[in-house]
């Protein structure tokens, strides 16, 4: 019995190690972002923190301009999650409960779309967003990325488990197929709902690529590039409390969201590996 | 077991895709065939003219040792990210594989990485191993007597520091989902391999393996599409492609060659190049996830 608790206690051990080696560089830059300048270069490196938090964080957001920066990016990752909710919810329930022609298609579609991810097609797109007018405006950094075949697959699969009973129901008391949508199919879907948006919003909020190339002013960027325009911004030695501060800015809203909606993320991504 | 629930309507399920369609035609469909087409024009200074080269963006693309050299760099990166990254997530997830308390917190303590983008782990990498003052330099030059560790001089140590970089952002995302695999595992099945006189290592490669599929299947796709697009953002903080050109992983060339020396003939024809590489990853893990449907009837 002692033998077999002394393994428990070896693997609460373990995890526990594991879980601060994993998180140890992130400790580092919270340590970084609250010294001064000099105690950020003593050596050997101290990881005491210091004090410093707040005025590394104003130089930051004034070099930058991160406040506007943090703006865009909350808009631009909340209005693509929630777009990417609404149309797979959408596609899928045409998907799941009517026959048309052409529906065949939808599958190999979502298949064919997971292998055109941005650098496949980059140039056109790029030259498509010119010629509408979109360069640094939040229409290219929202609109090209609406559909969302992850969404489509992972309601499509959900509303499949959904009950027939329920649409019948619904059918008998006179509902149309609308009503029934969004008043039983889309509360019985929340849990996956707030999966996709973590999933989503953490996808938006990471982009680089994109708003690297559409964005040429200070005012459109994305918080991503403001920490490679902190970290441009060097003299000879890196000011590595300052750039840690923002750093940590823009570290921040996505780990927010992940924790608030851990459960049903946790639950959503199982689901998404078993597709 | 897709029936129609609804019959009679007969427009509305064409309004509800339409929506969905349009944004995955215009924005995705159409720019794809508008680059494999564009992979067969060079356009003139200026992007006054296009003229037709039939395969040459192709032939140049292949025949430069630039390239040569980013599809070497492209293939040692991925495979670190991917084959290590898996290996010590599995390692790490079979070691945890036990009915623990806590098991929701531990999933999210390690996790939560997930939430990080590659470039704000590029930026915490690049003060960790920052020359001369940074925690890692400082540590190995204490362990060896005195060695001083410059990645930024050194292309090996760089494409290194980088793929360690990018491996650690996904290891918290692995163990979580093989540590879900692991679990769904059938108890039975393991003991009666035991009964039958398996020793851990055949069971596992017999058993637990095999069962897991459709995870590892899954991770390996999701890890390459990591290694190969999305740690652009790690690239460009943390050596842009340096030292020389030691870390310019394919992603990155295609960004340097169409958007900053404006060869968009020859970044059409990059796209073109890794697409083929997805879409046959992507057709293998099809392939075994569909095998795999019909092998559990």
């Amino acid at each position: 019995m002692s033998g077999k608790n002394r393994y428990k206690i070896l693997i609460h051990g373990l995890l526990i190690l594991l879980v601060l080696v994993l998180a140890f560089p992130v400790v580092y830059a919270l340590i970084t972002s609250t010294l001064s300048f000099q105690a950020s270069y003593t050596y050997p490196p101290r990881l005491i923190p210091g004090n410093q938090f707040l005025a590394n964080a104003a130089i930051a957001w004034h070099r930058i301009k991160l406040g506007r920066l943090l703006f865009n990016t909350w808009l631009i990752s909340i209005v693509v999650a929630l777009a990417k909710i609404i149309l797979s919810l959408l596609a899928a329930f045409a998907y799941t409960h009517f026959k048309f022609r052409g529906r065949g298609l939808l599958f190999p579609m979502c298949m064919i779309t997971q292998m055109l991810p941005l650098p496949v097609r980059i140039v056109p797109t790029f030259q498509l967003m010119a010629s509408f007018d979109w360069i640094n405006s939040y229409y290219a950094l929202t609109i090209p990325f609406f559909a969302s075949t992850t969404g489509i697959l992972l309601f499509r699969q959900f509303f499949m488990t959904v009950p027939r009973d329920l649409s019948d129901a619904a059918r008998v008391d006179g509902a149309g197929p609308m009503r029934y949508f969004l008043q039983i199919l889309v509360p019985v879907s929340k849990t996956n709902i707030a999966a996709l948006f973590v999933i989503e919003f953490i996808f938006m909020w990471s982009q680089y690529l994109w708003p690297l190339i559409v964005i040429t002013t200070g005012e459109m960027r994305v918080v991503q590039i403001g920490v490679k325009m902190l970290l441009a911004s060097e003299q000879i030695a890196p000011e590595w409390n300052v750039i840690m501060a923002g750093t940590v800015m823009a570290m921040l809203p996505p780990l927010m969201i992940l924790i608030l909606f851990r459960k049903s993320f946790t639950q959503g991504i199982a689901m998404q590996s078993q597709k | 077991m897709q029936e129609e629930r609804f019959p009679g309507y007969k427009w509305l399920p064409y309004l509800l895709v339409a929506p969905s369609i349009a944004v995955i035609v215009i924005f995705l469909v159409v720019p794809f065939v508008q680059s494999v087409r564009g992979s067969f024009f060079i356009s003139t200074p200026f992007g006054t003219k296009t003229i037709y080269v039939g395969l040459r963006n192709y032939i140049r693309l292949f025949s430069s040792p630039d390239y040569q050299n980013s599809i070497l760099t492209t293939l040692a990166f991925s495979a670190f990210v991917i084959i290590i990254g898996l290996s010590i997530s599995l390692g790490i997830a079979q070691l945890l594989n036990q009915k623990i308390r806590g098991l929701g917190f531990y999933q999210v303590a390690l996790i939560w990485t997930y939430a990080l983008s590659p470039a704000i782990a590029g930026v915490i990498w690049a003060l960790m191993f920052a020359p001369a003052t940074g925690l890692v330099p400082y540590i190995v030059s204490r362990l060896s007597g005195g060695y001083v560790l410059n990645w930024m001089t050194n292309g090996r140590i760089a494409l290194l520091v980088v793929a360690a970089a990018a491996t650690w952002k996904m290891l918290g995302y692995n163990i979580v989902f093989l540590l879900a695999g692991l679990q769904n595992v059938p108890n039975a099945l393991m003991e009666a391999a035991r009964v039958d006189g398996a020793g851990p290592w055949k069971a596992f490669w017999r058993i637990t393996f095999p069962m897991l599929s459709p995870t590892t299947t899954f991770l390996l796709f999701v890890n390459m599409l990591y290694a190969f697009f999305q740690v652009f953002g790690l690239i460009d903080i943390m050596t842009r492609g340096g030292p020389g050109n030691a870390t310019e992983i394919l992603v990155y060339k295609l960004y340097r060659d169409g958007f900053i020396h404006l060869n968009t003939g020859s970044a059409s024809a990059q796209s073109f190049v890794v697409f083929f590489v997805i879409s046959i990853a992507a057709i293998t893990q099809l392939r075994i996830a569909t095998r795999k449907a019909i092998y559990a009837r």
